[in-house]
């Protein structure tokens, strides 16, 4: 027995410890596996920066820092400038977040304080669905059946109301024609409404019942309580949510391209035709040959895509800290 | 032996709320309160007196929690819920269509079980309600604000940061800020919900001081699991089980002679 018991001991104790290192294996590789898990992401934006800056570098070179001011857009004469298209992105995107914000706005709060219980379900479903809908959806309903009716009722009657005004009125002048940079824009909105919607539902949610009723305990309305208590609480969430819809707006292509109008040239009017720079690589990348100036020319175009969304990040992330800290 | 004592106890409690001198402010008659098809309370019949601590103990689910949500309608919020029978305040029904529920909660306000800081500063915190329902000048606001945070034992503590966020104070310090928010928009009557229960004893000895000086403008109901803390605080106790009114007397009374027997059985530790 007492010879036994130390071998006893001893065999134990060296399969549990042979148990314990392939446990620490085990959880080793987890962990590295981990770490390479999110490297991966670091390792995919850095190849991402690298392809556009390179592609790009030939026509940095070439048209210098006039590419971002130049309205030319020329492939005879192979100049090449991308004023139009930043103007195209930037305003329809603004469009889109004026439109999107106030209604997914209302939408959330309508779903989440004031709907009955079924509705809920029935409308909030129903969101989640049109936001799952493919962009090149929007854009053929779009071109078939928002251009037509923005032609025929929207865009006569905002000239009526803003023509006289002036300045304003400069955004509505021109022939009502359908497409162009405001229809673009609205298509815009109603795209990313579902999707912005559906997160700031998820958002209002997300507040402790417990701090609403504290607000209606000292006689708050519905409309005081989202105001002072549900909106600054998720204030944080909600940049984040525009900000998400916004970067979807701002590289939005099928749609856009659908109802744009694809034209080279910047005008004051809402209504002219204007051109993204999503919509003019998808519209001019098939006749790009390898090497040419008009390949760097979109790469390049393609950068300053990247550039400005990872502002917009930047901006909102700068914003909701500010905020916060105030 | 129940009828009897029911009998005896709603009938004079009724009047003992005026024995010391204090006038009803709420007069509880045959509230009954439904979740659903569930009934939560049957049949309550109690007098709250103006001006006075009074205590709701029981176990949880008795129904205290649920009788403190119908005095200033919160369960209006939440559909399904729904109460028969009358809660008198200063002669109106205030479950009536007379009271809108907004300026009913102006004058009867609510401290929760945990902190419920608003997230803004300190001040908008206090000025919040304020606002809500009156216009006041700036310097009346200030004036109101310290008053209402001085109530509270907090001003000292607090008025070098008034524009920090009120998420950065203690756990006591948010709940005597919502105790200060609640008595800005000076309701009649102050309901605690279990105020204390998140926080730390020197917290929750501070809140009791509180509330014995608060009792001298308003009147205050509060719920509590803790019985040293409804012995210590309240002027009259009501205990549940059940969704019953079992016993409301005086604290002292409750406390040395309960007349019925689950009274004795609760506070004396044997269940709940």
């Amino acid at each position: 027995m007492t010879a036994t018991s130390p071998n006893f001991d001893v065999s134990t104790s060296s399969s549990a410890s042979s148990a314990l290192t392939s446990k620490h294996l085990k959880d080793k590789l987890f962990h590295w596996g981990l770490y390479g898990a999110a490297a991966f992401v670091l390792v995919l934006l850095g190849a991402i920066i690298v392809l556009l800056f390179k592609g790009g570098f030939p026509a940095l070179q070439a048209f210098g820092l006039g590419f971002f001011v130049s309205a030319e857009w020329n492939p005879v004469t192979e100049q090449y400038g991308a004023a139009v298209m930043l103007y195209g992105t930037l305003v329809t995107s603004v469009i889109a977040m004026l439109l999107a914000f106030p209604a997914s706005l209302g939408i959330a709060l309508f779903l989440t304080e004031v709907a009955p219980v079924p509705m809920r379900r029935t409308i909030g479903t129903a969101v989640q669905l049109l936001a799952a809908v493919p962009s090149i959806i929007f854009g053929m309903w779009g071109f078939f059946i928002v251009s037509p009716l923005m032609a025929t009722w929207v865009q006569p009657v905002l000239q009526a109301i803003f023509g006289p005004i002036p300045l304003i009125g400069e955004l509505f002048s021109g022939a009502p024609a359908g497409t162009g940079i405001l229809t673009a824009g609205l298509i815009l909105a109603l795209m990313i409404m579902p999707f912005i919607t559906a997160m700031f539902v998820e958002i209002f949610n997300s507040v402790p019942p417990v701090l609403k009723e504290a607000a209606y305990g000292i006689g708050a309305t519905t409309t005081e309580v989202f105001k002072a208590v549900t909106v600054p609480y998720g204030r944080t969430a909600l940049v984040g949510a525009v900000m998400l819809g916004l970067g979807r707006a701002l590289g939005e292509t099928m749609a856009v391209t659908f109802v744009i109008g694809n034209a080279n040239r910047i005008k004051a009017s809402l209504y002219a035709p204007g051109a993204s720079i999503a919509s003019t690589i998808a519209n001019e990348f098939p006749e790009a040959g390898p090497g040419s100036m008009k390949l760097h020319a979109l790469l390049e175009l393609g950068l300053a895509l990247f550039v400005i969304s990872f502002v917009v990040l930047a901006l909102a992330r700068w914003l909701v800290r500010t905020r916060i800290e105030g | 032996m129940n009828i009897e004592l029911n009998g005896l106890t709603s009938e004079p409690l009724r009047k003992s709320a005026g024995r010391d001198g204090a006038e009803t402010k709420i007069s509880i008659e045959n509230l009954e309160f439904f979740y659903g098809d569930n009934r939560a309370l049957h049949g309550i019949d109690m007098a709250i007196p103006e001006r006075r601590v009074t205590a709701m103990i029981g176990p949880s689910g008795c129904g205290k929690s649920t009788l403190l949500r119908v005095l200033n309608r919160m369960y209006d919020l939440y559909p399904g819920q729904r109460s028969t029978g009358k809660v008198m305040m200063d002669g109106v029904d205030i479950l009536g269509s007379a009271m809108p529920a907004v300026r009913l909660r102006n004058r009867v306000g609510m401290v929760f079980q945990k902190p419920t800081p608003f997230p803004m500063s300190i001040r908008d915190n206090i000025a919040f309600g304020i606002k809500l329902n009156e216009n006041i000048s700036k310097a009346e606001l200030d004036e109101r604000i310290e008053w209402s945070l001085a109530k509270a034992a907090l001003w000292d503590e607090v008025k070098d940061r008034l524009n920090s966020a009120a998420t950065g104070l203690s756990g006591g310090q948010q709940q005597r800020l919502c105790i200060a928010r609640t008595i800005a928009v000076k309701p009649e009557v102050v309901l605690l919900d279990e105020p204390t229960s998140a926080l730390d004893p020197i917290s929750t000895a501070r809140i009791e001081e509180l509330i014995d000086e608060l009792k001298s403008e308003f009147t205050i109901v509060i719920v509590t699991h803790n019985m040293q803390q409804a012995a210590r605080c309240s002027d009259m106790t009501a205990f549940f089980l059940l969704g019953n009114l079992v016993e409301y007397n005086e604290t002292t009374k409750i406390f040395t002679a309960p007349q019925d027997s689950r009274t004795q059985d609760y506070i004396t530790g044997r269940f709940g």
